[in-house]
């Protein structure tokens, strides 16, 4: 697993062969499908939609005008990232609210998917958004489950009704209807047990609360680290239910989600929101595009964009840039780089999304508090030395290792690092210059003066 | 019904997509030729062997098929089953017990697959067939209610649950458990952790501070570390294995819910991948869904012609 490289590094090795050709061919395509197959199957995309998929992506490369100035590996790259984009549905999709309230949510699902976690997540959200909504406890097979959603209505505050284990759920739901009837409550959330697919009476019960409810958005829930057989319990539950949306859940793992496109490809219906993680909160709206690029290894740049955009305003981030390419880079951008990232979010987080890293982050620790060190180190210095770092003797690292209570082979550590990271940051930016002269069109978006700045602050594990 | 039957039961639904596909290829009379690689090949893939392990395979039966200059398709089943059954590992193994003293079984695993589940069968298993006294540490401090439901299972199997608050330092809860089951001379003592993603760094380092806690009490606790799989999760599987081998020492496998229609092929890749035993499948919700994993017994009952 580790080493996957991008699927964009694939390509580019498969077509490097075909520099200074007109046009793409079908057996010049051949090899670049592989890739992209093999690409989608490691990713846990089914088999049957990768086939048809590939199917599509060949069609369309095949004949494709090889630009001068454009590899040809990047650009099957891009057909496959629009392509992908598009199969998961554009735009993100919202949750359907009744006009006339309540609207009624039904969440259902396997087993451990994240039925009763999300049921509250999503609670809050509505909370949050001005509705008041009440959950509904309709799981009465699992031990605790009850218990469970109280706990989390509890955390989230959010009323929950539940009528214990003793009575049917279609019995459940409907005291749950009348209840926030009485207690104006506008929208209705109902966790179900989990069950599989299969089970013919636990699925004729989920068809006797949607029949008694008839619920305005019906989710399945679904693992983003499910196989092969997201498609048939996704068939399943479509088949049974007609879904109205999904809820992919389990984000925050480091699993590249190919279930996402699986899912959505057997039921066409979208993916409503994802979870990235155990708080309340942790739930995003999906993002197609950066889905796309999960899959694909690309990294979520997007996001990370946006994150940055959040933090560092353009004109800073041009400066930076700029620096950047004529290595000019000194401790002073290095602290103002590492604050804003801080702000940010944990680093772990943002590191992941840059494209090519995410494979290789998962064995990367990186440790906050080694973070506040090295900003204690710089703070040690005097401006003078943080503008040119060259002057820092020995005499200097002593005085600066006293200053910020750090041993003195941290600050030569620092100061190795340093050297690295402007050695890279050199490099990146002799790779930006090249990538400006190629990106035409909607190619692949840069990161403002962010590009991997930071080979400091962590290490291998 | 014999174990053997059960386990097919248990197996049919996996069966029925891993094994129909593979034998529905198979039972074609016709030439060994590459197409039929080919097709075995996305078989495999099918029932989320994953790339890498079934190219894998593949490539040995192709080997196989030389050396043993086999020119029939339907010769291939019986050596692709042996390629399996070699990667799984071919005997089977029973859990570690400690010389003497209780014996710590530490169970591990991301969100949802079925860790507190697996307990209470567990308990129930080791109790019923195997006449062993066992005791529970509820250590899911975490997840809202997971003592509860714990607990449910404890009083299911009639075991004993040492537990705490929610909100209790989980280290403490093993510390706690591994005592009582010491001083009160239990056999066993399974501690439930809370579920966590595998790439959470601190969530896996409060693993690590359970495993030196609980070895305060007894030097060579957890005498096994079970992970615990989902059987419908797909290559990420392997990754969750290697990452909990290197922070908790995992020393065997549970692979959970193999009712479904999921193949839990995964674990030929985490075997081949990663060299961790599977020791037990769970196929079903009830107390008595536990199985002791049987490489053999599994290949055959995954590669078995006919309609079960």
């Amino acid at each position: 697993m580790a080493m996957f490289e991008s699927l964009s590094e694939k390509l580019t090795n498969a077509f490097a062969r075909l520099r200074g050709k007109g046009k793409l061919t079908e057996s010049d395509v051949s090899d670049a499908m592989r890739e992209i197959r093999m690409a989608l199957l490691e990713a846990d995309v089914n088999f049957k939609v990768v086939k048809e998929f590939v199917a599509k992506v060949k069609e369309r490369a095949i004949g494709q005008e090889v630009m001068e100035t454009l590899n040809p590996g990047q650009m099957v790259v891009k057909i496959v990232y629009e392509e992908l984009t598009a199969l998961m549905g554009g735009e993100n999709a919202k949750l359907e609210i009744a006009e006339r309230p309540p609207t009624i949510i039904m969440l259902c699902g396997l087993q451990g998917a994240g039925k009763t976690t999300h049921a509250a997540k999503l609670a809050l959200k509505l909370k949050k958004e001005g509705k008041k909504p009440l959950m509904v406890a309709a799981d009465i097979y699992r031990p605790a489950a009850i218990k469970q959603l109280e706990v989390m209505g509890q955390k989230v505050d959010v009323p929950v009704f539940s009528m214990g284990d003793k009575v049917s759920p279609v019995e459940i739901v409907r005291g749950g209807f009348t209840y926030a009837a009485e207690n104006h409550r506008d929208v209705i959330l109902v966790d179900t047990a989990g069950r599989l697919h299969i089970d013919e009476e636990l699925m004729g019960e989920l068809q006797q609360i949607k029949s008694v409810l008839n619920p305005h958005e019906i989710l399945l829930v679904v693992d983003a680290m499910t196989g092969q057989d997201a498609v048939t319990v996704a068939e399943h539950f479509n088949e049974k239910l007609g879904i109205t949306g999904v809820i992919l859940t389990k984000l925050d793992g480091d699993t590249r989600g190919g279930a996402a496109l699986s899912v959505r490809q057997v039921t066409g219906q979208p993916i409503k929101f994802v979870g990235v993680g155990e708080k309340v909160e942790a739930l995003e709206p999906f993002h197609p595009d950066r889905m796309a690029q999960r899959i694909l290894n690309m990294g979520d740049v997007l996001t990370l964009i946006e994150k940055a955009q959040e933090q560092i305003d353009q004109k800073q981030a041009e400066e930076m840039a700029r620096k950047m390419m004529k290595a000019e880079f000194d401790f002073e951008d290095f602290l103002e780089q590492m604050r804003a990232m801080k702000r940010m979010g944990p680093l772990q987080d943002l590191l992941k999304m840059i494209p090519g890293l995410g494979a290789q982050m998962k064995d990367i620790n990186i440790d906050e508090k080694e973070m506040a060190h090295i900003e204690a180190m710089i703070l040690s210095m005097t401006p003078k030395e943080r503008r040119h770092p060259d002057i820092i003797n020995v005499r200097r690292r002593e005085r600066i290792a006293k200053g910020a209570g750090r041993p003195i082979a941290e600050v030569h550590r620092l100061m190795k690092q340093f050297e690295q990271s402007k050695k890279m940051i050199k490099q990146l930016g002799v790779m930006d210059k090249m990538m400006k002269k190629k990106g035409k069109g909607k190619g692949f978006p840069k990161l403002p003066g962010l590009g991997g700045g930071f080979p400091g602050p962590f290490g291998k594990r | 019904m014999g174990f053997f039957d059960r386990l097919k039961e248990g197996l049919a639904k996996t069966k029925a997509a891993l094994v129909d596909k593979v034998t529905s290829i198979m039972t074609v009379f016709r030439k060994i030729d590459e197409e039929l690689f080919e097709e075995l090949e996305e078989a495999l893939i099918q029932g989320d062997v994953g790339v890498e392990t079934s190219m894998k395979l593949v490539e040995s039966l192709r080997k196989e098929v030389r050396a043993r200059g086999l020119k029939n398709g339907e010769e291939l089943l019986p050596v692709m089953k042996e390629l399996v059954a070699d990667m799984l590992g071919s005997e089977v193994e029973p859990l570690m017990m400690a010389p003497s003293g209780p014996t710590v079984i530490l169970v591990v695993g991301v969100n949802g697959v079925g860790k507190t589940t697996t307990i209470g069968k567990l308990a129930h298993h080791l109790k019923e067939d195997r006449g062993l006294s066992v005791m529970l540490a509820a250590a899911d401090t975490f997840r809202a209610a997971a003592i509860d439901q714990l607990m449910v299972w404890g009083e299911r199997a009639g075991v004993p649950v040492v537990a705490q608050g929610e909100g209790a330092d989980p280290a403490a809860v093993a510390f706690d458990g591994v005592k009582a089951a010491r001083e009160q001379g239990y056999d066993v003592l399974l501690i439930d952790t809370a579920g966590r993603l595998h790439n959470k760094v601190n969530l896996m380092e409060e693993l690590r501070k359970i495993k030196r806690v609980i070895q305060k009490e007894v030097p060579e606790a957890p005498h096994e570390t079970l992970l615990v799989l989902d059987a419908t999760t797909g290559q990420n599987a392997v990754q969750q294995t290697k990452l909990f081998k290197e922070v908790a020492g995992v020393t065997a496998i549970a692979l959970t819910k193999l009712d479904g229609t999921a193949k839990g092929g995964v674990v030929v890749a985490v075997c081949d991948q990663e060299s961790v035993p599977v020791k037990y499948i769970g196929v079903g919700e009830r107390i008595d869904d536990l199985q002791p994993f049987d490489p053999t017994a599994f290949v055959d009952a995954l590669f078995a012609t006919g309609k079960v």
